[in-house]
């Protein structure tokens, strides 16, 4: 349904991401975890042709969506797409809203736009979509105004919107970073019910790894700005290669236990001007080598998995 | 709100007026006229009492609708106002909707606009608007459209080929400024967050402008109007006067030569009137575009 391959977005001279490659099939979800800064919400819009927005462009690579190469793709054929066939939820639903509309009209749009729909149909559908996501009261809801509503309750109407065209591809770019614990289990669920049961390809974007653990089928891991790791989620959860996917995992609590205390990856996320040469990781890495400063490795298959590391599974 | 603020403008405006050097009585008496003459006119419009008493006086009759007479133009102050009137509403009218139409149009031009050329005209057109004097404007523009170019007559109130000019010259600012806060306010809303996800809609750019960034970008733009209605008007005073026409900036700077003070004080209480509707009409304004605000004032 979907497959990237050696994506590579710059602005200007720099290049910001390298290297990224990754397949996905209908009712598959693929994680894309890494820190902050790593290349994640790139990667996002690359998918939806929205980089020109932040004055971005792709430079290399492909973004194949169901046998159509979307990087060449002209602007008015790209915008039937977005919306119909893909769709997105991004990070922050407190400002992802227009403040000045009810959320009715913001819901139907979508339906109108890709479904040819009148505004009674569209609405209708709202509605509908509206009661599928658990939302009380949807009749209601279309008459409020965004700021009238709580976190989780917008997140949901953005997932709406992003719905209800019936997309073929949703993209979720940190969906619950932005909410409440509790809130943040509910949205996880109702993504990972909405692939079963309507045959959704999900790319589910999160720093969180058990989020990964619990939803995805496949993964990327990703650091500064390139794809590190990739593979089926039990191989890389069982048997992880690359150093940094290790720390991450490790920095997953266990228990509920008290004295069990969140552990972090010590260092820094490098920035798009000072990514390191060689491995980027290595100035984290226990394990990093001479060579890891020096020379950038290449993926290392290994069954269904490949990591990108001149020691991939040798150390652990 | 609007009580308080009414009396304390009355004050105002009732001590400036009496407290300016000269009286209308040395433009009303006749040469040779005794000291005698003179002191029965002042005992005769109560320049001779307290100027607390002449205040409440004032402030009295106002209540009864009753403006008093001007002194030195011997008519009811009603009169003048109301002959007057309708030429500067009809030329603030114009030069405030010349300046919200254009000024938007061209703000938003500014601010999408991907030909370097058209952008570097637009800035340079704010830049010039913003700074440029409006009366040395009007006499730039009445030199060259009405004395050289004959298009437009000199001066008068006489069809509409008369009104070009002023409106113009009072517009001119008023286009820089709403061009200006419609682009910066444009540019700004642009880099909101929930523009990604019109786009991620597949909404096209022009819908996204026309139905979510121009209607946010109208709300500083109504504020700052609302706050320009007193300064178009304040405009409209020179402008009638350089230009020669009637209106109620004309008749105030006739008024204020001769001291004629229930003339004065009329015409600047309509001033004042009319920037406070207009603070009050723009926040209807907001508060009709803006959800958020209405919830706020409830
Ligand atoms: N508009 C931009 N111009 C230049 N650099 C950018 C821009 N947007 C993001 N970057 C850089 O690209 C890198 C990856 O950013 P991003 O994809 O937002 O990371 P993530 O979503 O994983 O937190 C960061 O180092 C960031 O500084
Ligand atoms: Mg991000």
């Amino acid at each position: 349904m979907l497959e990237v391959r050696d994506l590579e977005v710059a602005f200007g001279p720099i290049a910001p991401l390298s290297g990224v490659s990754f397949s996905l099939a209908k009712g598959e979800t693929l994680g894309i975890v890494g820190e902050s800064g790593s290349g994640k919400s790139l990667t996002a819009m690359s998918i939806m042709g929205l980089l020109p927005l932040s004055g971005g462009r792709i430079t290399a690579g492909s973004i194949i969506f169901d046998g159509q190469e979307l990087t060449t793709l002209a602007e008015p054929v790209y915008r039937k797409l977005r919306g119909g066939r893909l769709g997105l939820i991004t990070q922050n639903p407190m400002t992802s809203l227009d403040p000045l509309q009810k959320i009715g009209p913001q819901v139907d749009v979508v339906a109108k736009l890709h479904l040819g729909m009148t505004s009674r149909e569209a609405r209708a559908r709202t509605i509908e979509i509206l009661g599928t996501l658990r939302i009380p009261e949807p009749k209601t809801i279309c008459d409020r105004y965004p700021h009238q509503m709580s976190g989780g309750m917008k997140q949901r109407i953005v997932i709406a919107m992003a719905l209800a065209a019936d997309p073929d591809v949703l993209v979720a770019d940190e969906p619950t970073t932005a909410l409440d614990v509790t809130v943040q289990a509910q949205i996880i669920r109702l993504l990972d019910d909405l692939v079963k049961k309507r045959d959704l390809a999900l790319v589910l974007i999160t720093h969180d790894m058990s989020v990964v653990a619990q939803t995805c089928d496949k993964v990327v891991v990703m650091y500064a700005g390139r794809a590190i790791e990739h593979g089926p989620v039990e191989d890389i959860f069982h048997a992880p290669q690359h150093p940094y996917t290790q720390a991450l995992i490790g920095c997953i609590p266990k228990g509920l236990s008290e004295d069990e205390h969140l552990t972090g990856i010590p260092g820094t996320v490098p920035t798009v001007v000072n990514y390191p040469k060689g491995c980027a990781f290595h100035p984290r890495c226990k394990a990093a080598q001479a060579i890891c400063s020096t020379d950038r490795p290449g993926f290392v298959t290994k069954g269904q998995s490949a990591a990108a590391c001149h020691f991939a599974g040798a150390v652990q | 709100m609007l009580i308080p603020v009414s009396i304390s403008i009355s004050v105002v405006i009732f001590m400036i007026v009496h407290l300016l050097p000269g009286d209308p009585i040395d433009n009303l008496i006749r040469v040779g006229s005794s000291p005698d003459d003179r002191a029965r006119l002042i005992a005769k419009y109560g320049l001779d009492q307290p100027l607390f008493t002449q205040y409440f006086r004032w402030i009295a009759a106002m209540f009864q609708g009753d403006f008093g007479d001007a002194i030195v133009l011997r008519r009811p102050v009603a009169d003048l106002i109301a002959q007057n009137l309708p030429y500067s509403l009809q030329l603030g009218g114009l030069a405030f909707a010349f300046s919200s139409i254009v000024g938007i149009i061209f703000g938003t031009i500014s601010a999408v606009t991907r030909s370097a050329a058209v952008a570097n005209f637009m800035r340079g057109f704010i830049l010039l608007g913003s700074t440029v004097p409006g009366f040395w404007l009007a006499l730039l523009m009445i030199l060259f459209f009405a004395v050289r170019l004959q298009w437009f007559p000199v001066s008068g109130a006489r069809g509409w080929e008369s009104l070009v000019l002023p409106v113009l010259t009072i517009g001119f600012g008023g286009v820089a400024l709403v061009a200006r806060v419609t682009r910066v306010a444009l540019m700004d809303v642009r880099r909101e967050d929930f523009v990604v996800l019109l786009h991620a809609k597949g909404l096209s750019s022009t819908s996204i402008l026309m139905r979510h960034l121009l209607p946010h970008a109208m709300l500083p733009v109504v504020t700052i109007l609302a706050l320009r209605i007193g300064w178009i008007l304040g405009g409209a005073v020179t402008v009638e006067f350089v230009f020669g026409r009637p209106g109620l900036g004309s008749l105030l700077i006739r008024a204020l030569g001769q001291r004629d003070y229930p003339v004065v004080q009329a015409c600047l209480l309509m001033l004042a009137l009319a920037v406070m509707i207009g603070t009050l009409v723009g926040d209807v304004a907001q508060a009709a575009m803006d959800p958020r605000v209405r919830e706020a004032k409830k």
